[in-house]
């Protein structure tokens, strides 16, 4: 048979094909959600047009930015980037084996794998501005409760993707291991945590870029940095001095991604 | 295949290595093994060779209980394996060294400390993880090991930079650094190209022979299984179709075995051709 010598046009099918009923039905119910959600939102072109000379008042009053405060400010800066790093480090750490038990084929019970999944996925579910209340009011205002909020925060997230890099791992080093009759830590040491490394890596730069970006709010309901700052500032109307903590912040979180994407590329 | 069993007593009077008896193993409705009994004597060779699905590897894996058997016993280095539990599987599994199709290495580490690793078979703790954490004697050892294999050079280059021939030769030093009391192999040059593939039954079959171990191989290649083997055992039809010493044994015979039945050959279709 020759391809030349086709006696009639192929036909592909339709370019699209005609929705099912569930589909159009999906569509339709994702529609009204929409609509139903921005009728509960309150926003109208209306009030947009109604805020504007606000926004311009405000963003006024901004111009130039107030350095007065600028060596507070930056020790505050200084706090926050603390928290950030000693909350997502000691989130790493407790996230490792926590995800070891969550992880399938490491985790050493069906029952104790299900609870640390659990556990996890509440720590995850919860916001952090949330864990930081319980925080402060547990161990009072200050650095410490926003310490604690990001470590629980940074295992919610690091928990399950450590988990799910184990998981990944090719299997064929695991039961290699496995038929010489090595132990269990000694299968995670050796075949698991080696391969899973690159994983590990970029997800612990991306924890410290996230608790870095999540610190910054926790101040705002008095869990210690820059948050903290910020609200006195606005609670001042004192925008001026304001837009230097919203640029400080914003120096802080853009330097920290570069370091963090830097090395990602550089490590992995 | 050819439907016929063809049998020879095998010679040898030691008690055997291993021993099997009225196995059988079925995944789902499909019986794979029906009834198979075998005996190893210390120090063979076996080959054993079959169309796929007879359960060759699955054998290797009841041996090593990787896989259950549903019926049967199996008796390795004088242990039921079927009874084997928690330690003293472990006890047992660290005196059988298995060689895999895949090499099974840990990628992102060097070839030393994928050595390093077969130590666990009879150490535990953080210095058997790795090579920069292991002791002097162990260090020494995985070194010898490698050396045995003719890649002392390549100790520190990661596994993942070694050809697929290197690979599973870093495969056979681990398992030597297990120092096993048998061998299992399951289709160790299968994925490797004719050379590589020989030199590694070549140097699978010489240092179990240096040892006086006892290696149990699987293999496609007819050519292998004659050349490294002194007994060769075919599977099909749920058992033993053939159990030969592999000094009788010819390779038109061995292809024979093989043979489809000619009603299952399906007809030759008309070739496509591009104008």
């Amino acid at each position: 048979m020759s391809l030349q010598s086709t006696p009639h046009k192929l036909h592909a099918g339709d370019r699209f094909a005609r929705p099912s009923a569930a589909a159009f039905m999906g569509w339709f119910l994702a529609l009204a959600l929409l609509v139903w959600s921005f009728s509960g939102s309150e926003l109208s072109a209306e009030k947009l047009v109604r805020g504007l000379p606000y926004m311009g008042n405000i963003l006024s009053r901004m111009f130039p930015p107030d350095l007065a405060r600028l060596d507070s400010i930056l020790a505050s800066l200084a706090t926050t980037f603390q928290m950030a790093v000693s909350g997502c480090v000691l989130g790493l750490i407790l996230s490792f084996p926590l995800a070891v038990l969550a992880a399938e084929g490491l985790s050493p019970h069906p029952v104790i794998r299900a609870l640390t999944r659990g556990l996890i996925a509440l720590f995850r579910t919860v916001p952090d501005l949330i864990w930081a209340l319980f925080f402060v009011i547990a161990v009072g205002l200050g650095p410490a409760a926003g310490v604690l909020a990001l470590m629980i925060d940074t295992i919610g997230y690091a928990g399950r993707f450590f988990a799910e890099a184990m998981e990944e791992t090719d299997k064929g080093p695991r039961e290699a291991l496995s038929t010489i009759g090595a132990s269990r830590t000694g299968l995670i040491f050796s075949a698991v945590v080696p391969n899973a490394m690159p994983s590990f890596i970029a997800t612990s730069l991306f924890c410290v870029e996230k608790a870095t970006r999540a610190s910054v709010v926790l101040g705002l309901v008095g869990a210690g940095g820059i948050g903290v700052e910020l609200k006195v500032a606005f609670d001042l109307f004192d925008y001026d001095t304001a837009l230097t903590i919203i640029l400080a912040i914003f120096a802080l979180v853009v330097a920290v991604e570069q370091i963090g994407g830097h090395l990602r590329r550089r490590i992995i | 295949m050819t439907a016929h069993l063809q049998t020879e007593q095998t010679t040898g009077a030691q008690a055997p290595v291993v021993a099997i008896s009225g196995l059988a193993k079925s995944f789902g409705t499909r019986r794979i093994i029906e009834r198979l009994d075998l005996a190893i004597p210390q120090g063979e060779s076996l080959a054993l060779i079959g169309a796929n699905g007879t359960g060759k590897s699955t054998l290797l894996r009841m041996i090593v209980r990787l896989a259950e058997a549903d019926a049967g016993t199996i008796s390795v280095l004088g242990d039921e394996v079927g009874s084997l539990r928690g330690a003293a599987l472990k006890r047992f599994r660290a005196r059988v060294g298995v060689v895999f199709q895949k090499h099974n290495l840990v990628s992102r580490l060097s070839a030393l400390s994928n050595v390093v690793h077969g130590v666990q078979s009879r150490r535990s703790g953080p210095r058997t993880w790795a090579q920069a954490l292991a002791p002097a004697e162990i260090r020494d050892e995985a070194m010898e090991c490698l050396a045995a294999v003719g890649l002392a050079d390549k100790a520190m280059q990661r596994a993942d930079s070694l050809s697929g021939g290197q690979s599973q030769r870093v495969a056979i030093a681990r398992m030597l650094m297990q120092r096993p009391q048998i061998v299992l192999a399951d289709e160790p040059d299968a994925s490797l190209d004719p050379r590589a593939g020989r030199e590694v039954m070549e140097l699978l079959f010489r240092l179990t022979r240096d040892k006086g171990l006892t290696l149990v191989f699987v293999s496609h290649h007819m050519a292998h299984a004659r050349r490294f083997s002194d007994r060769i055992v075919g599977l099909g039809n749920g058992g033993i179709a053939l159990d030969r010493r592999a000094l009788h044994c010819n390779e038109a015979e061995l292809a024979a075995f093989f043979e489809e039945p000619a009603e299952d050959v399906p007809a030759a279709q008309p070739a496509l051709v591009f104008a």
